[in-house]
């Protein structure tokens, strides 16, 4: 097979936030990027980020990057790595004034600075009153943000392989990656991008799951390509469950709203949040919400003919605030649910939402994997960033507000890293035919004609599984039984056969090499869920329902070729601050 | 519900057709990137861009019984059948629905749509008043679906020379941005014939548009801005 072949300095692997943040940087320092994206960069999933993105610039009320480096702790529940968390609150707000100058249009204060509205887990002083922490552009924030990244990026004159779907990374017997396979959707061609250096920046995998607040598009296809080029992915057991989708159909209500003044009521009409977390609310981590509203629901207070949700209330807000700080998410409830939130409650239910878990990296966005006797030693020249990396910044649960400041944070992290290696090092490390063929076969085995299951049953087949046995509450037995579901359902995949063989914009050729990431991404995620013995953050288990600091306070890495599970250390010790130890988590 | 589709796939269609698709479970409130969706999973060959499903990502532009608009926020209750979609007018046919929309994409970056400065920037946020900001309402929302784009009669003409309704909204975002800074190239670059004065006021752009933005009165703000520059 002879494939065309072209070779950049660095490849990017993605256009959301992580991928543009980056290219902008490496672009800006005249490095030569190909950005691969199997979407218009403006579709990538960072444009229905809603609420905003945290940064202390005290802009309404006092606040400083070490209370938020607090929360952030705290919010993961002790797991996330607090040098890589110390690094991001420190830089958040350098890197939004950045965006500011940029052009994103944020919403404004009477005083000419940038908006600021509370969201869920922020407090000020190490656990005091509530801080108000996140910079937004009215409900449309990751909109305002990716649009003007992609601007800038024109202007930076970045490479674009737009509608390019990544199929498989290029490795040699090292396991270095030298590059990936890549085909041209529109056209079916295949095109081997070779890079001194590659960023991983392809995002989440929502489509795990049937009801989720993610796109068609986040099928976890980063993440599928590094567990197959031998690299683990870590913490997959800890995926979010956003408190607030719409109930049933899965769209984000933004935790805006309630950091605006809204709450939750029970079909009692009760503020039950007040039992679960007496001292902030409704403004609680997501984990605890979503697990809050489980249980109304699970005890018989939900609302409805089937009590199967609860209410959000906006009506207190007044229509002034819904138009001015949430006319996106009032848009969504008129399409969709035929309802004006100004005076009419929203129902909602806890929604797939985002995975903490991801391909490891350092803070410097370097991929790292255990070798011998060092945890995490470096896979040079290639870099992850965004919701497919784990550096861990989120630990086991994600604060709203964080995942828009990890993208700019650790897109730059990357690209600045990346300069330093192609100043050291100059050229392309030697590929051969083989490699190439390696990553064509899996290319080429859906060119098998015949009859077969088709794409479509076993995708909703695996999200039923993962919903089933997966989510916000387990056991050992539901997951040992998902375990078992995803590995039949994995062995079925062989025999999908595609009646669509043409070469020409092949959207059914695309969904079954999404599949193929989504069945692996699966399997990491249940396998990691069943073997995690406590709960923390976002893993909540009803056999095991207290955190486990002296078995579990680690990292879970799983491994694909041999299906198994190794695990790290958490990195308590910040930069320069000192450890928040491990606390009982109260809001 | 019945719907009649546009086929066309180059590697085996000699020219386009209108293919008959039924689907037989009408679920309420559903809407036409779904029942796309269902459609598809009858027939896998059956090709369309689609991705958040909420309106915000603008993949899923296609013109709907005869008006561009995006399936994922179009109800299927309001359409009358046999439902005809087709893909936007005017551009090149990739696929079925799909479209080539690089010259869209072309236009929109001739108008320079990013944030010029030339003053130094400073150590925090530039300030812009509540008041300042209000004026890139309806402006920034743009989701570069290209339904208003494909429905204006003068991009069908000139599709290489008029920047058409969406690029024009973006250059009047710049334009009206208080913390821009380059307001005398910008219009400089909208001098000419088929220009801005190509936009007729035919109101097909503000009509189509998902998210209720209006290029013709931002358009109407431009050529207001040029004729007080040019004086």
């Amino acid at each position: 097979m002879n494939i065309p072949i072209r070779r950049f300095d660095t490849l990017i692997l993605g256009a959301g936030g992580g991928g543009l943040r980056a290219a902008l940087q490496l672009a800006r320092a005249d490095a030569h990027v190909a950005v691969v994206s199997k979407v218009f960069p403006t579709r990538s999933h960072t444009v229905a980020a809603q609420g905003g993105v945290n940064a202390a610039l005290a802009n309404v009320t006092p606040d400083n990057w070490h209370w938020h480096m607090y929360d952030t702790v705290k919010g993961g529940d002790y797991l996330g790595d607090q040098d890589a968390i110390e690094y991001m609150c420190r830089a958040a707000g350098h890197l939004v004034y950045e965006l500011e100058h940029a052009g994103v249009p944020f919403s404004r204060l009477d005083s000419g600075k940038i908006y600021q509205r509370p969201f869920g887990g922020q407090s000020r002083d190490f656990g005091g009153a509530q801080a108000t922490r996140t910079c937004a552009a009215a409900d449309r924030t990751g909109h305002a943000i990716l649009h003007t990244l992609y601007q800038q990026n024109i202007r930076a004159r970045t490479n674009f392989f737009d509608e390019y779907f990544a199929v498989d990374f290029i490795c040699d017997d090292e396991g270095t990656v030298l590059g990936a396979l890549t085909m041209d959707i529109a056209t079916g061609e295949l095109l081997v991008i070779e890079a001194k250096t590659i960023l991983i920046a392809t995002g989440g995998c929502g489509q795990l799951y049937r009801t989720t607040t993610n796109a068609h598009i986040n099928t976890g296809d980063g993440m599928g390509m590094a567990l197959r080029a031998g690299i683990p992915l870590q913490d997959m057991e800890f995926f979010q469950f956003h408190p607030t989708g719409v109930a049933g159909k899965g769209m984000l209500i933004t935790e805006g709203a309630r950091g605006e003044g809204g709450y939750l009521v029970n079909k009692d009409g009760e503020r039950f949040m007040e039992r679960y977390a007496p001292n902030v609310k409704d403004l609680a981590s997501r984990d605890v919400v979503s697990r809050a509203i489980s249980i109304e629901v699970r005890e018989g207070r939900g609302c409805g003919p089937n009590a199967d949700h609860v209410m959000l209330k906006l009506d207190n807000l007044g229509s002034d605030i819904v138009a001015k700080r949430l006319p996106g998410i009032r848009d969504t409830c008129k399409t969709f649910m035929h309802l004006d939130p100004v005076d009419t409650p929203i129902p909602v239910f806890p929604t797939a939402h985002y995975v903490m878990g991801g391909i490891p990296t350092d803070r410097q966005g370097r991929v790292v994997r255990p070798s011998g006797n060092a945890p995490e030693e470096v896979i040079p020249g290639l870099y992850a960033a965004g919701e497919c990396a784990c550096v861990s910044v989120h630990g086991a649960n994600r604060l709203g507000g964080n995942s828009l400041l990890d993208i700019l944070v650790f897109g730059r992290a990357a690209a600045n890293d990346i300069l330093g290696f192609l100043k050291n090092n100059r050229y392309h490390r030697p590929s051969n035919q083989d490699y190439i063929d390696k990553a064509y076969e899996r290319f080429a085995r859906w060119e098998k004609t015949g009859d077969g299951e088709s794409v479509h049953s076993i995708r909703s087949d695996l999200k039923k599984a993962m919903e089933d046995h997966c989510g916000v509450f387990r056991t050992e037995k539901i997951m040992r039984e998902g375990v078992e579901a995803i590995k039949v359902i994995r062995a079925r995949i062989p025999d999908v056969r595609l009646q669509d063989q043409s070469k020409v914009f092949n959207t059914a050729r695309v969904e079954a090499l999404e599949l193929e990431n989504l069945a692996d991404v699966a399997i990491a995620t249940m396998r990691s869920a069943e073997a995690r013995q406590e709960s923390r953050g976002a893993h909540s288990r009803i056999d095991y329902p207290d955190r486990d600091d002296v078995r579990w306070m680690k990292h879970s890495l799983y491994s694909l070729e041999d299906d198994s599970l190794d695990y790290k250390p958490v990195r308590t010790k910040p930069m320069s601050v000192e450890t928040f130890p491990p606390k009982k988590r109260v809001y | 519900m019945r719907f009649k589709i546009h086929r066309y796939n180059p590697d085996v269609d000699e020219k386009p057709y209108m293919q008959d698709f039924v689907l037989e479970h009408v679920k309420p409130g559903m809407m036409l990137r779904e029942a796309l969706i269902e459609l598809k999973n009858q027939d896998e060959t059956l090709t369309f861009r689609h991705s958040c499903g909420e309106g915000v990502c603008g993949s899923d532009g296609m013109n709907i019984n005869g008006l561009n608009g995006l399936a994922c926020i179009t109800p299927i209750e309001t359409l009358t059948e046999p439902v005809e979609i087709r893909p936007f007018p005017g551009v090149p046919i990739i696929r079925d629905l799909v479209v080539d929309m690089s010259g869209f994409y072309k236009q929109y970056h001739s108008v320079k749509p990013f944030l010029i400065r030339y003053d130094p920037e400073p150590e925090v946020e530039n300030l812009q008043s509540p008041e300042e900001r209000d004026k890139l309402d309806g402006l920034y929302e743009c989701i570069l679906c290209g339904c208003c784009s494909t429905a204006c009669p003068s991009f069908w003409w000139n599709p290489d020379k008029f920047p058409g309704p969406a690029a024009l909204l973006q250059s009047w975002r710049f334009l009206a941005d208080s913390r821009d800074q380059a307001m005398e190239e910008r219009l400089d670059g909208l001098d000419g014939p088929y220009k801005l004065f190509r936009c007729h006021t035919i109101m097909n752009c503000a009509y189509v548009c998902p998210k209720g933005l209006n290029p013709t009165k931002a358009i109407g703000h431009i050529k207001a801005l040029m004729l007080k520059h040019s004086v």
